[in-house]
This record gives C-alpha cells, sequence and structure tokens, in this order.
C-alpha cells in the first residue's frame, strides 16, 4: 500500500522570508558593521562595560 | 547516536572557537571569519572565538539603532536576524542539542555524579522573557542621553560571556582588571549559579534563560528537519519520557518547544519505531525500516 507523504511547505516559506532579511541586511552593509562589532572587545559582555 | 552527537558538539565547539594564538597575542581573534554566525551561544569577545555571537550583535545593533539612523545607516539587525532565522528554519532546536557550546559545557557538568533534580515546569517562560525584554525592548527604549542603549541580556546575565570572555580576557589583559566591580562580581555568581545548577538539573540555562534557545523554539513546529511521532506504532509506554534531558513527554507533544532533539528518544529508548526524523515531511530515519533504522530516501518511501 501506498504511503501518501504531505510535504510541509512552512519551513521553505519561511527560510525564503529569512533569507531575504539576510539580503536586506547585506544590502544595507550590515555585515560590515557586525564584522566591526566583533572584532573589537565588547566591555558589556565582560562584564567591566 | 549519542556518542556522535558528543562529537558533533566537540566539532562545533572547535569550529567556532578555532583561535588558538591568544596566549600569544593576548588578545580576540579579528579576522573576516567573525562575520560569520555563530549558530549557538559564543561570545564574540572570547578570545578564541572565530564567529559573532548572534544574540549579542543584536542587541548591539538595536542598542545603536538611533545612532545609526541619525548618520544614514539603517541597521536594524536584518543580517543577524535572517543568519538565525534561517538556521532556526532548517534546524530549529537541533542547534541547542548539537551545536551549542554552552549547552555541550552545560551536559558535561551534568554529567558529574550527583543527586539529579528536575526543574520546575513554568521556569520555561522565563527565556522568552529574556529574549523580549532583555534582547530586545530594553536596548532599544533605555538609552543615554546621547541615544545609544545598552546590551543588557550580555550586561547583567549572559554566563557564556563570563565564562568566555570575562574570566580570560581579565587573565590575558591586566589593564582591564582595574576595571572589575559589582558588574563583574554580578555576572561572576550568575554564571557560577548556573554552573552548580548544571551539575544537579539537566540543561538549566537552556530551559530557563537563554534567549537563543528561546528564539529557536519558535520554529518547533515548523522547522525543516524535526522529530516525528509515528502515532501507530506508540504503544504509550513511556519510556522515552524517561530518557529525555529536559523532561518531555514526547509521545504526548511531538513538537514541544523545549525539545533540544538530541535523539535520545529515538536512538535510545523507543523500541517500536515510533521516532523518526521527517524532512519536510518526508521520513529519513526510523520507523517503516524496522530496528536497522538505516536512511530512507523519499523516492523509497512510495514502495512501502
Amino acid at each position: 500500500m501506498r504511503k501518501k507523504i504531505e510535504i510541509r511547505k512552512t519551513p521553505f516559506v519561511l527560510l525564503v522570508f529569512f533569507l531575504l532579511l539576510w539580503i536586506v541586511g547585506v544590502t544595507l552593509n550590515e555585515p560590515a558593521r557586525v564584522l566591526e562589532q566583533a572584532k573589537s572587545i565588547c566591555l558589556s559582555c565582560i562584564g567591566i562595560g | 547516536m549519542e556518542r556522535a552527537r558528543k562529537w558533533v558538539q566537540g566539532v562545533w565547539f572547535f569550529l567556532v572557537n578555532g583561535y588558538w594564538a591568544f596566549p600569544w597575542t593576548r588578545t580576540i581573534y579579528k579576522g573576516p571569519m567573525k562575520v560569520v554566525c555563530s549558530p549557538g551561544l559564543n561570545c564574540y569577545s572570547c578570545p578564541s572565538s572565530t564567529a559573532f555571537c548572534p544574540i549579542g550583535t543584536l542587541q548591539q545593533l538595536l542598542a545603536n539603532i538611533r545612532f545609526s539612523i541619525q548618520s544614514g545607516q539603517h541597521y536594524f539587525g536584518a543580517f543577524v536576524l535572517g543568519s538565525i532565522g534561517m538556521l532556526g528554519a532548517v534546524f530549529g532546536r537541533f542547534i541547542c542539542g548539537w551545536a551549542c557550546p554552552f549547552g555541550f559545557f552545560q551536559e558535561l557538568l551534568h554529567k558529574i555524579p550527583s543527586r539529579k533534580l528536575s526543574i520546575p515546569d513554568q521556569l520555561r517562560w522565563l527565556k522568552y522573557a529574556v529574549l523580549l525584554l532583555l534582547v530586545i525592548v530594553f536596548p532599544l527604549i533605555f538609552v543615554s542621553n546621547s541615544g545609544m542603549g545598552q546590551p543588557w541580556f550580555c550586561k547583567y546575565v549572559c554566563p557564556a560571556g563570563t565564562f568566555q570572555a570575562g574570566i580570560p580576557m581579565l587573565l590575558l589583559d591586566p589593564n582591564l582588571r582595574g576595571a572589575v566591580g559589582w558588574l563583574f562580581v554580578n555576572k561572576l555568581i550568575i554564571a557560577f549559579g548556573f554552573t552548580t545548577w548544571s551539575v544537579f538539573a539537566s540543561r538549566p540555562f537552556c530551559r530557563t534563560a537563554c534567549p537563543l534557545g528561546a528564539f529557536y523554539a519558535l520554529f518547533s513546529r515548523f522547522q525543516l528537519i524535526r522529530l516525528q511521532l509515528n502515532k501507530d506504532n506508540c504503544t504509550g509506554c513511556g519510556v522515552c519520557h524517561k530518557v529525555c534531558p529536559v523532561d518531555i513527554k514526547f509521545n504526548e507533544n511531538p513538537n514541544s518547544c523545549e525539545c533540544v532533539n538530541c535523539m535520545k528518544c529515538m536512538t535510545e529508548a523507543c523500541a517500536f519505531d515510533a521516532i523518526s526524523v521527517e524532512v519536510a515531511g518526508f521520513p529519513m530515519f526510523g520507523p517503516d525500516l524496522g530496528k536497522t533504522k538505516k536512511c530512507i530516501w523519499p523516492r523509497k518511501i512510495q514502495k512501502i
């Protein structure tokens, strides 16, 4: 007997949504700002800032 | 499977903490890899960190949003949200169970022989409040006269930051030691509190306070790869409850937001092949293949 498989579409919709958001971020040059932050020591994260 | 998971956790730990020249350079990694998002909670001020922490970065971007808009830039966290959103949409809390260094740390602590305690179920809601308030709302609304906010979660809570960045950086850089005050003591108490709790309870930080876990938990019903319950095979014996590290009754709530997808219930407990892994609806491991649990590809399903 054949087993019917239902493909879940929601994960793909979410994936496309967040991919678009990621592209928006790249377009706004956000990775450069992220890199700039990540290269500096975050004193708040250390607990002394 | 559990051994494989430990190996994967170890590999991820070294992938996001791959800079081991810090004892000589006495500072953090500053290379281009830091534009890559760490899937798990991993402080980017950790000297060995080679990726950015999405929670820390998101708070920094939101805290400085007024400043960035005034200067003509529109950094509102789209790149960071896009990165963790894609990870969440595909893997959900598989990341907590398989790729988070701080989750791995808590699991190792829990192996210390001691009396084991459960965590009150109501405390799980706290992590959503942490995500909403400390990561999003407070950095946005509590700002200084110059319009700058603060990364509230990093500054007042994050135990991963204390262990990975705070203590190592204070050891590496004597200039920072003079600035240690009540803030650091507060973070130290929180960090050692969770450490002690981890010995007695399984993954207390993940279950009660992790904002990244809370974010990934939002995808538990929709994530591409997830565990699936085959109700026809389930006998309701409840063995899956006993092996679960986060106290889920998988057969009653297979899409629980608390599930870190460690797959112990599937590989170590269920003898009836009632639990499987599915990708977008296609079974990949588990039932219909008997106890061998080999990979089953979508096209083969039609023959069963």
